[in-house]
């Protein structure tokens, strides 16, 4: 049993490009979590969400929303004492569940990067109306009308695109990005 | 004159078209010429990140590999284009197996990353290579009296650099100064913006721009100064919503760093593309306008 990959096992390989410390190096001080501008709207706090995957709690940390809130500013990690990346964590853990297909139904998050990666496989550059539709319908109507005002008033102070861009070499971009990994499973 | 090679970034090409505009404006006013990247692609933003983690350097490796054929150094106004260009370059040269992997895949593209040039942000263009004597001695409309919150946001200054301090920069407020703002003491100026949040997480994102406004405007800010598109959208175009979750009233106007040193230079709003926010600028801007008449 001693050589099964435990779930921290699994993390701190993902993290194995990351420059920061190992996760077990962690001294629960707290100093991320009172820095995340976002933790006051997560499950569970980036200092617990640490704890739990030493624990192995790995139901837990899969059913997390944690990492769904991160918007990856940097800041916990810039002052974590032990200099652990935690939030290179944060993308490993959505590396994690969109690989494992296994995310909290209600997040927009998943969506959202699949969207955004297929269009930029697509085409090399992002474009902000197909990103809209990987959220609009998710929204209540309230939401959507804000959404549709706001649109619509960009759109007429010329700030939003009526056509997407494309790069021009954009044939040998998908066959270099092809190289990296399969892209059927994402077109 | 010196020359960089220009990579705009997605969210240039519309959305912040005035950051764009102004960029180029003051730029060649200031003696720095900007040479846009041929064939750029986009930087993979965060979601990139979230799938897989060597496309994301490919694809900053591609705009690297480009700006590397032109023999120049790389200039990006988006701090998240520019914290993904810079660590590409410095993790590809520090790590010869993952450049050879990605090398692999830019062989498709005819290009190769040797990591002979160096990454930088825009306001480090006029930081360090103009500098401020240099602005100083051009201002013409010195914005005098205009209170300033220099936003930096997040991914300018952190993950953290060698030759960035992620606790206390002064930069930002050092370059409203030179031309002749006064930048305000203002708390969150290195907070989130929420970035993607806003539309994947909305309630916690714009309760994070409701902190951020409510500090500048209760700091005595005129306006809001950023240096990233992201910034610019999520703190000025969601202030609506804000008002219509939290109960609130702000309206702060917010405009890049470029268009307020390009007001100082004497260049006209119009041609730094002032007027295509949702917030007006023009109670703001009305005293500091001194030549150059806001439309
Ligand atoms: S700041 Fe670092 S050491 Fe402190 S709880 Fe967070 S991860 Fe652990
Ligand atoms: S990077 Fe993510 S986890 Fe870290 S402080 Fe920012 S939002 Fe919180």
């Amino acid at each position: 049993m001693a050589d099964e990959l435990t779930f921290s096992d699994e993390i701190a390989n993902l993290l194995h490009a990351s420059h920061g410390n190992p996760l077990n190096t962690c001294i629960q001080c707290g100093t991320c979590s009172g820095t995340c501008p976002s933790a006051p709207f997560m499950k569970h706090s980036p200092r617990r969400i640490i704890a739990m995957i030493n624990a192995d709690m790995k139901e837990d940390v899969v059913n997390s929303n944690t990492y769904w809130f991160c918007a990856s500013c940097f800041h916990c990690t810039v002052r974590c004492p032990r200099e652990i990346d935690i939030a290179e964590l944060m993308y490993a853990l959505k590396r994690y569940s969109m690989w494992n297909q296994q995310y909290q139904e209600d997040l927009i998050g998943p969506t959202f990067s699949e969207t955004f990666v297929k269009t930029i496989f697509g085409s090399g550059r992002s474009y902000e109306p197909v990103l809209a539709t990987s959220y609009l319908f998710s929204f209540g109507v309230p939401e959507f009308i804000q959404e549709a005002q706001t649109a619509t008033t960009l759109m007429l102070k010329g700030r939003l695109p009526v056509l997407p861009a494309r790069i021009k070499g954009l044939k040998n971009f998908r066959r270099m990005l092809g190289r990296i990994i399969p892209i059927g499973g994402l077109e | 004159m010196k020359k960089y090679a220009y990579f705009p970034g997605c969210s240039l090409e519309k959305m912040a078209l005035s950051y764009h505009v102004s960029t180029m404006e003051t730029t060649s006013r200031l003696g720095v010429e900007l040479q846009e990247l041929e064939d750029w692609n986009c930087c993979g933003a965060t979601a990139y990140f979230h799938i897989d983690e060597l496309l994301a350097y490919t694809l900053s490796a591609r705009n690297l590999a480009l700006a590397e054929k032109e023999n120049l150094d790389l200039v990006a106004p988006c701090a998240a284009c520019y914290k993904n260009s810079y660590f590409t370059n410095e993790y590809l040269k520090e790590d010869p197996d993952l450049a050879e992997h990605i090398n692999f895949a830019l062989e498709e593209d005819n290009l190769k990353f040797s990591g002979n040039i160096s990454v930088h942000h825009l306001i480090e263009i006029f930081v360090n290579d103009i500098g401020f004597e240099e602005i100083k001695s051009k201002v013409t409309n010195p914005l005098e009296g205009l209170k300033v919150a220099a936003y930096y946001g997040c991914q300018i200054l952190r993950p953290k650099k060698e030759h960035l301090t992620v606790e206390e920069p002064v930069f930002f407020e050092e370059l409203m100064k030179s031309i002749g703002a006064t930048p305000i003491d203002f708390a969150e100026r290195l907070r989130c913006c929420s970035a993607a949040l806003i539309i994947t997480n909305r309630h916690a994102a714009l309760s994070m721009v409701r902190n951020i406004l409510h500090n500048a405007i209760s700091s005595g800010a005129d306006i809001i100064a950023t240096a990233c598109p992201m910034c610019q959208v999520n703190l000025e175009c969601y202030q609506k919503q804000v008002n219509q979750e939290f109960g609130t009233d702000y309206s702060i106007p917010v405009l890049y760093f470029t268009q307020l040193v390009g007001l100082a230079l004497g260049i006209s709003p119009k041609q730094l593309r002032i007027g295509s926010e949702l917030v007006s600028t023009t109670p703001a801007l009305s005293f500091a306008k001194r030549g150059s008449p806001n439309p």
